[in-house]
């Protein structure tokens, strides 16, 4: 009687039900990520900003350059939302465009960081040996180089281009990141897939591309959204020594050095570009603080 | 112990090594000269000042010549300040940054670690939130904005203490650069303090501990403080670099003059010997410092044998 057809049919469809459905690790990951409030308003707040940064100075009326000899310092009002600068340029256009370079700097700064740091680190991992120890070596020996002031001295002296600073500021803070990433591929190494790959003939280089970088992806995000932050970070604290970027362009940085000296008679010049830096520090610390969390593998 | 110290101090050789390398040929093919000014100077007189620096020598020459010079603790003559070492000058600044660097380093590390206890034994309650958020805030304010702030509020309108300067170093031109420099640091380390000291205080030990029947402040202090560290140790190392890395920025708002004021002039002015000398300097000192973390690491944390 069970093996009428209708009744196997009816078996499957409850047996199929009864089959929990299976989550990879990412959809695990975004599912607890959404949970995290703290995080997801950051997000919210970061896409508004990075919206703003590309669309309102396209949209104003203003150009960030435009001087109104007119207004000079002069506070907030329905023209200049922000108010105006010593030259009376308007600092709502020029909050915006400096944020525009102070996230551009931070994100391709953070982009080179974890290109060589994850190549650095998962190479050394994965080869192990007097290879590992080398590579390991030249690491401490970077470690104990004050970078800031090697910056510093380079931008000097080779002039203040953008592409100079970030190349210079991803070319620092690659160092934790190829730590980290060797730290997880030496534990990776000795999984049985690795093992199996080895035996089936997959080249080293092959087995570090197809393998350990998307296993090393997790903890590689999570690290990146902290690194933007830090860039940005770095960034503004060469702009604000006049080392960054150059007049008529800005950056928060800039912006902030041109803001403290005014402060006493301009407060303003120097607040709105301080709040718009601050809150986005703050979403990208919260966002990677929940990617951390969502990723983290002992949470579970 | 010593044979640990040893070897440290033998691994610092080949760094501080590749660190004057470095820095002496980014200055020598930078391009631009510490001499080059508005006004053309005559050929001889050029001449006559290249010799005088040993500027007229093949680079290699140059090299070992400043290299034996560096290991003998003679950092060169400056080439902008004229009729001063680069000795002169650094000893001259370093204890104005070494002051402020020092005590930034001590209120950072004692705030931010009691903060931290207290974060974590009030886990979870208004208290814990409200210390953990500003903390939060404390680590995305950087110094270069904290300090215009401090400035504008205790300066300006309270007055009470100088917007800047340093004068004869006495407590009231120090309170806001200190303050400054140390908040970002207070903040990450009563973060650290406060995730290492609840994962202390859920582990086994302490629960015998509390099962033995000891009071709460006294397992805290003497059983959970120890362990508790271990990241917070860790953390001194970073922690070190960017107060002296701070120190550019801090020494610059408030015209203090200090090792990093006297470096981004030096840098403006390409003041080659002066910008070496800071640079090993600075390394030296990174260098030194981790090696103490290492070995108070290795006496915090009984796992590490040296």
């Amino acid at each position: 009687m069970f093996t009428k057809k209708q009744n196997v049919e009816a078996v499957e469809a409850f047996s199929s039900n009864l089959e929990i459905q299976g989550r990879s690790l990412w959809q695990d990951a975004r599912i607890r990520f959404m949970r995290n409030k703290a995080a997801m308003v950051s997000l919210v707040i970061l896409a508004a900003i990075v919206l703003a940064v590309i669309f309102v100075p396209m949209m104003a009326e203003f150009a960030y350059d435009d001087t109104d000899w007119y207004a000079l310092h002069e506070g907030p009002s329905a023209t200049h939302l922000f108010g105006t600068d010593s030259l009376g340029r308007d600092l709502f256009v020029r909050t915006f465009i400096g944020g525009r370079i102070s996230m551009m700097v931070g994100v391709l700064g953070a982009v080179v960081a974890v290109i060589i740091g994850t190549v650095y680190g998962a190479t050394s991992g994965f080869i192990g040996g007097k290879v590992d120890r080398i590579m390991m070596r030249v690491l401490e020996i970077l470690y104990a180089i004050p970078f800031m002031f090697l910056v510093i001295v380079l931008v000097t002296f080779f002039g203040r281009n953008i592409v100079l600073i970030f190349v210079a500021i991803g070319a620092i803070a690659w160092l934790d990141m190829a730590r980290i990433v060797r730290g997880q591929t030496l534990s990776l190494r000795s999984k049985e897939f690795i093992e199996a790959a080895h035996v089936s003939g997959v080249s080293k280089w092959n087995i570090i591309r197809r393998h350990i970088i998307p296993n090393v992806l997790g903890i590689v995000a999570v690290y990146s959204t902290l690194l933007v932050p830090s860039m940005i970070l770095t960034e503004s604290f060469l702009s604000f020594l006049g080392l960054g970027v150059q007049e008529p362009m800005t950056s928060w940085g800039a912006l902030l050095q041109e803001g403290a000296q005014s402060m006493e008679v301009a407060i303003w010049q120097l607040g709105f570009p301080a709040a718009f830096m601050v809150i986005t520090l703050f979403c990208f610390n919260y966002i990677g603080d929940g990617l951390r969390d969502a990723l983290d593998p002992k949470d579970r | 112990m010593f044979k640990f110290i040893l070897k440290r101090v033998i691994e610092a050789i080949p760094t501080l090594l590749v660190l004057i390398t470095v820095s002496f040929f980014l200055m020598r093919f930078a391009p631009g000269s510490p001499f080059s000014s508005e006004r053309e100077l005559p050929p001889q007189v050029m001449q006559n000042i290249n010799a005088k620096y040993g500027l007229d020598k093949p680079v290699f020459e140059q090299y070992t010549t400043y290299l034996t010079n560096v290991l003998q603790g003679d950092l060169g003559p400056s080439f902008k300040y004229q009729d001063f070492t680069v000795n002169e000058l650094v000893v001259a600044a370093l204890p104005v940054s070494a002051k402020i660097g020092a005590f930034a380093f001590i209120f950072a590390l004692v705030c931010g670690v009691a903060i931290g206890t207290i974060a974590a034994l009030k886990q979870n309650t208004w208290l814990d939130y409200g210390l953990m958020s500003t903390s939060m805030l404390g680590i995305v304010m950087p110094s270069f904005v904290l300090a215009p702030v401090l400035i504008y509020i205790f300066s300006i309108g309270l007055g009470w203490f100088p917007a800047g300067g340093w004068f004869d170093g006495s407590l009231k031109y120090m309170v806001l650069p200190v303050l400054g420099m140390a908040m970002m640091y207070v903040a990450t380390f009563a973060r650290i303090t406060r995730g290492s000291m609840i994962e202390t205080l859920n582990s086994n030990f302490i629960r015998t501990a509390r099962a033995k029947g000891l009071s709460f402040s006294y397992i805290v202090l003497r059983h959970a403080l120890k362990p508790a560290m271990l990241p917070v140790v860790s953390y001194m190392g970073p922690a070190f670099v960017g107060i002296i890395t701070g120190s550019v920025v801090i020494e610059t708002i408030f015209g203090l003059p200090g090792i990093g004021k006297l470096f981004v002039n030096a840098a403006f002015n390409r003041d080659y010997s002066l910008v070496m000398g800071i640079t090993i300097l600075i390394g030296l000192l990174f260098i030194v410092f981790n090696a103490i973390v290492d070995i108070l690491l290795a006496y915090v944390d009984p796992k590490i044998r040296y």
